[in-house]
């Protein structure tokens, strides 16, 4: 399980997107990767990230999920900064 | 999302220019005694700074996916017989509509609470940004309660 790599799609929005410096991001994780641990991955990629990391919600194929939720192969991971439509 | 509802709401996340009257129009009905229509405008100032534009940026998928959950809860909580919702993307000048939330309701108590509803779940909710642009500066918004 956790040998096993997956590979998911990472999406950035907003400030994180002007952060990391482009919308999308392909990232190979562990078989037994949550979303926390592909966040701590993240964060040491793009160390600009780690100030935003508090406020960050996390989506996953399009729903939110919590930090413990264990990722697969091909998800979509979007991070959500703080919201303000309307 | 509730499918059930799809005949009776509208969703939309947009680049065009919104059409108030047309969202007016959309949730009238024979049965429609009370139509409650929200506008959320761009405003010239914000925390004592004057704004020029703002962007929206929205994760367009999961934001309309977002909205037919929350006017779905607003079907469960209100008597309501429909509901549109659009919300718009890229650059808006003072005064453009940003958002409308349209409901129809047999009554104007149900009408206005599931107005207040959608626009109050869709700012908490529905993955969308906003940057406003002042004099020599920009800036990402962070939500107000």
């Amino acid at each position: 399980m956790g040998d096993q790599r997956a590979m998911v799609d990472v999406l950035f929005f907003a400030g994180t997107r002007e952060v990391v410096g482009h919308e999308r991001e392909q990232v190979e994780v562990r078989g037994d990767a949550t979303v926390s641990s592909l966040l701590d991955a993240l964060c040491s990629r793009h160390p600009g990230l780690e100030p935003h990391r508090p406020s960050l919600r996390v989506a996953v194929n399009e729903s939110y999920v919590e930090l413990s939720h264990l990722l697969a192969a091909g998800d979509e991971v979007a991070l959500i900064p703080p919201v303000a439509g309307g | 999302m509730s499918v059930n509802h799809c005949i009776t709401d509208e969703i939309r996340v947009t680049g065009e220019p919104l059409d108030v009257r047309a969202l007016d129009s959309f949730v009238s009905a024979d049965g429609v005694g009370g139509r409650a229509v929200f506008v959320g405008a761009v405003r010239d100032h914000n925390q004592g700074r004057c704004v020029h534009r703002i962007r929206y940026e929205a994760f367009v998928p999961m934001a309309e996916r977002v909205l037919c959950e929350i006017v779905a809860e607003a079907h469960r909580r209100f008597v309501v017989e429909r509901v549109a919702v659009h919300h718009r993307t890229g650059d808006l000048l003072v005064g453009e509509a940003a958002v409308v939330v349209a409901v129809g309701a047999r009554h104007r108590g149900a009408a206005f609470d599931a107005c207040r509803y959608v626009i109050d779940e869709l700012k908490s909710r529905a993955p969308i940004w906003k940057k406003e642009f002042y004099d020599g500066g920009d800036c990402w918004v962070t939500p107000t309660p």
